[in-house]
C-alpha cells in the first residue's frame, strides 16, 4: 500500500505554463524569461537574458533594416487568385481572405525599396504569419518584380526569408515560382548587382531551394531552422532522432552553407558594410 | 493475375484472363464467335478505362514498375551513348544518369532520374531520389554541354529529392536552387520531359529548359498527393481527394500554361508499348530540337526567362 495515492488526474501541461498577462509581457521560448514588450521592442525582438531571437515579422524587419521614413512599398496590392480553386478541409479562397484580415498582409511578402544607412535598396521581406510564409503566384511574382527594380535601378537587392516552402493551394504554380525568381536572380548576377539573403527562422523547402541560397552573401539569424526537407520527414525516412541543432543556422555554418550568423542587433550595420563592399 | 496489375485494371485483365481460358477449348468447341465477341468487348472496355481515368490513377500509372526509366528510353531512342559519372566534388549519384547520346544524327547531353524496377535495383537508385551531388553531377553535364555546345535534353521521373539527414548536410537545397538559375541561363537549348513523376523541386531541379513536355500518363506538382493528405487533412486517407485538388495531370498543367505539350502514350500506358513509346517520344524530340536550334542563343535565353516569368496567376 503507497503512502500516497495519485490524485485522479495527472498534472496538466497546461498547469505548468506561467500566465501572463495580456499584451503587455512576453516569454521567451527558449529560456522562459517574462520580458515587457516595450524592452523587448527596443532589443529588436532579442531575448535579453538568452539571445534568442524572437519570430517577426515583415513590417519590424523593414523598420529595423531601412532607414525611417524611406520604404516605398511595390505591388501593395497583389493577392492571389487562387488558380487551381483549391479546397481542402476549407476553400483556399476562405484560408486567404481570413488570414488577410487577421494579419493585414496581402500576402506572404512585402517588396519595396528604401535606404539602408543612405543607399538606395530593394528589399523584400517574408512573413510567416501568411500561411506559413509559403510561396505561391503573389510571392514569386512580387520577388521577381523586385528584383527587376533592382536589375534596373543598379540597386542591391536584400530579401530576408522566413518560409516552409511553396504554397500547395497552387499546385504546380507554386513550384514554377522557383524557377522564376532563380531566372531573374540570374539575370540579376550577370549584370554585376549585389543581391543578400537573409534567412531568418524558419527557411525551409522551396524557398531554400531557389531564391534563399542564392545570394552573393547568405547570412543568417542565430538558431534559425534552415533546410530543404522539413525535420519531421527526415527523421520518419531514415527512422532516427535528429543531431542536436540539426539544420539551425549554426550547422549551415559549420556545413559552408551560410557566410556568417548575425545578430539581428547588427543586421543593418552589416548590410550597410556589405553593400559597400559589393558595389 | 498478371503481376503489377492495378486496381482500376482488374476487370480487363479478367476478361483476358476468361478469353484465354476459352481458347484453350477452341478446338474442341466451335466458340469462336464468343471469343470475337468477348474480345470486342475487352477493346471496349479498354478504351473506357484508360480514357477515362482519374488523376489518382494516372498518379499510379506514373508509378507503375514496369514504365519505361531514362535508361530504358535512351537504349531505345538513341545510339552511341557514353554515360559520364560523377559531380566531381563527392560521388557518383545513382538516383541521376547521363551521358552523350546520338538521336539520329543529331548529338545531345541526355540526363534524368533513374529508378529501379525491382528493391534490389531500386535500392542502387535510391528509388530515383537524389541526394545533392545527383544535382551537381546534373549541372556538370550540363555545363560539359554548353562547353561543346550540344543542346540537353532532360528526363523527369523522382519522387521527391532525398529528405535524409546527410542531403541536408551537404546542401540539397542549395544543389537544387544553383540547377535553377544555372539552366534559366544555359546557352544551349534544354528540353525537359516528364516521363513519369514530377515530385516537387525534386523534379524541377533538373526542370528548368525552353519546351516542356510531358507523357500523358504522368503527374507533376508541388507535392505528391499522399504528402498533400497528411499536412492538409492530417491523415494519409485523402491521396485522391489530393490529386484532384492539386490538378497535376498532364492536361492540367496543359491548361495551367506550364507545359508546351502532352506526348500521347499507347492504350493503358507506356509501359504496355515500350517501344511505340519510345519512337513516338524521339520523333518529337527530334522534331522540337530542330526547332529550338534555329533560335539565337540570346534570344533562346530570353524566351526562357520570359516563359517561366509568365507562370503564375494573381489579382493586382
Amino acid at each position: 500500500m503507497p503512502w500516497f495515492r495519485r490524485k485522479k488526474e495527472n498534472i496538466s501541461p497546461e498547469s505548468k505554463k506561467t500566465d501572463i498577462p495580456d499584451g503587455q509581457w512576453s516569454k521567451c521560448s527558449d529560456c522562459g524569461e517574462i520580458i515587457h514588450n516595450r524592452q523587448l521592442e527596443s532589443n529588436l525582438w532579442v531575448c535579453p537574458k538568452c539571445n534568442y531571437h524572437f519570430r517577426i515579422g515583415s513590417d519590424q524587419y523593414i523598420s529595423i533594416i531601412l532607414d525611417k521614413g524611406t520604404f516605398k512599398e511595390y505591388d501593395k496590392k497583389m493577392i492571389s487568385a487562387n488558380p487551381l480553386q483549391f479546397e481542402d478541409t476549407k476553400k483556399y479562397t476562405d484560408r486567404i481572405s481570413e488570414t488577410i484580415k487577421k494579419t493585414g498582409l496581402n500576402d506572404a511578402v512585402i517588396t519595396g525599396t528604401g535606404k539602408i544607412n543612405g543607399i538606395k535598396s530593394a528589399i523584400a521581406v517574408m512573413d510567416f504569419r501568411f500561411i506559413g510564409g509559403s510561396m505561391g503566384s503573389v510571392v514569386g511574382e512580387k520577388i521577381a518584380r523586385i528584383t527587376d527594380v533592382a536589375y534596373q535601378n543598379k540597386i542591391p537587392l536584400i530579401i530576408v526569408s522566413q518560409s516552409g516552402g511553396a504554397r500547395m493551394m497552387e499546385g504546380a504554380f507554386s513550384l514554377m515560382q522557383m524557377a522564376k525568381t532563380s531566372s531573374r536572380l540570374a539575370r540579376l548576377s550577370d549584370a554585376g548587382i549585389p543581391y543578400i539573403s537573409v534567412l531568418s527562422d524558419p527557411t525551409t523547402g522551396g524557398v531554400t531551394a531557389s531564391f534563399a541560397m542564392l545570394g552573393d552573401v547568405i547570412i543568417a539569424e542565430p538558431k534559425a531552422l534552415i533546410g530543404f526537407a522539413g525535420p519531421r520527414v527526415i527523421k520518419q525516412t531514415i527512422g532516427k532522432d535528429l543531431p542536436e541543432g540539426f539544420q539551425r543556422s549554426e550547422f549551415l555554418l559549420e556545413n559552408g552553407f551560410v557566410d556568417f550568423i548575425v545578430n539581428r542587433k547588427e543586421l543593418k550595420d552589416k548590410l550597410t558594410l556589405l553593400i559597400d563592399y559589393l558595389t | 493475375m498478371a503481376k503489377n496489375t492495378l486496381d482500376f485494371e482488374k476487370p480487363i485483365v479478367e476478361l483476358e484472363n476468361k478469353i484465354e481460358e476459352m481458347k484453350k477449348y477452341e478446338g474442341q468447341l466451335d466458340i469462336s464467335g464468343e471469343i470475337k465477341k468477348l474480345e470486342e468487348k475487352v477493346e471496349e472496355l479498354k478504351k473506357n478505362i484508360y480514357q477515362n481515368l482519374t488523376r489518382w490513377q494516372k498518379v499510379q500509372l506514373a508509378r507503375h514498375p514496369e514504365r519505361p526509366s531514362t535508361l530504358d528510353y535512351i537504349y531505345m531512342m538513341t545510339k552511341d551513348f557514353v554515360e559520364l559519372h560523377g559531380d566531381r566534388l563527392f560521388k557518383d549519384d545513382k538516383a541521376i544518369v547521363g551521358g552523350f547520346a546520338k538521336l539520329d544524327e543529331l548529338k545531345v547531353m541526355i540526363i534524368g532520374h533513374q529508378k529501379g524496377r525491382d528493391t534490389k535495383s531500386n535500392l542502387y537508385r535510391n528509388f530515383g531520389m537524389p541526394n545533392p551531388e545527383g544535382y551537381r553531377k546534373a549541372l556538370r553535364l550540363m555545363k560539359l554541354a554548353e562547353k561543346f555546345n550540344k543542346p540537353v535534353i532532360t528526363m523527369l521521373d523522382t519522387p521527391g529529392a532525398y529528405p535524409g539527414l546527410e542531403a541536408e548536410q551537404r546542401g540539397q537545397a542549395e544543389a537544387i536552387a544553383r540547377n535553377l538559375l544555372e539552366m534559366s541561363r544555359l546557352k544551349v537549348p534544354i528540353i525537359v520531359v516528364i516521363i513519369g513523376e514530377g515530385a516537387s523541386g525534386g523534379a524541377l531541379g533538373i526542370g528548368v529548359g525552353d519546351r516542356i513536355l510531358m507523357l500523358q500518363n504522368t503527374w507533376y506538382s508541388v507535392i505528391s498527393p499522399e504528402s498533400c493528405s497528411s499536412i492538409l487533412w492530417r491523415s494519409w486517407d485523402f491521396k485522391e481527394q489530393a490529386a484532384e485538388a492539386l490538378k497535376l495531370t498532364a492536361d492540367d498543367l496543359l491548361e495551367q500554361g506550364i507545359i508546351d505539350r502532352i506526348i500521347p502514350e499507347p492504350l493503358g500506358g507506356a509501359h504496355k508499348d515500350p517501344q511505340k513509346m519510345a519512337d513516338i517520344l524521339k520523333s518529337i524530340l527530334i522534331e522540337e530540337l530542330n526547332n529550338l536550334l534555329k533560335i539565337k542563343t540570346d534570344k533562346l535565353i530570353q524566351y526562357r526567362l520570359e516563359k517561366f516569368g509568365k507562370m503564375g496567376v494573381y489579382k493586382e
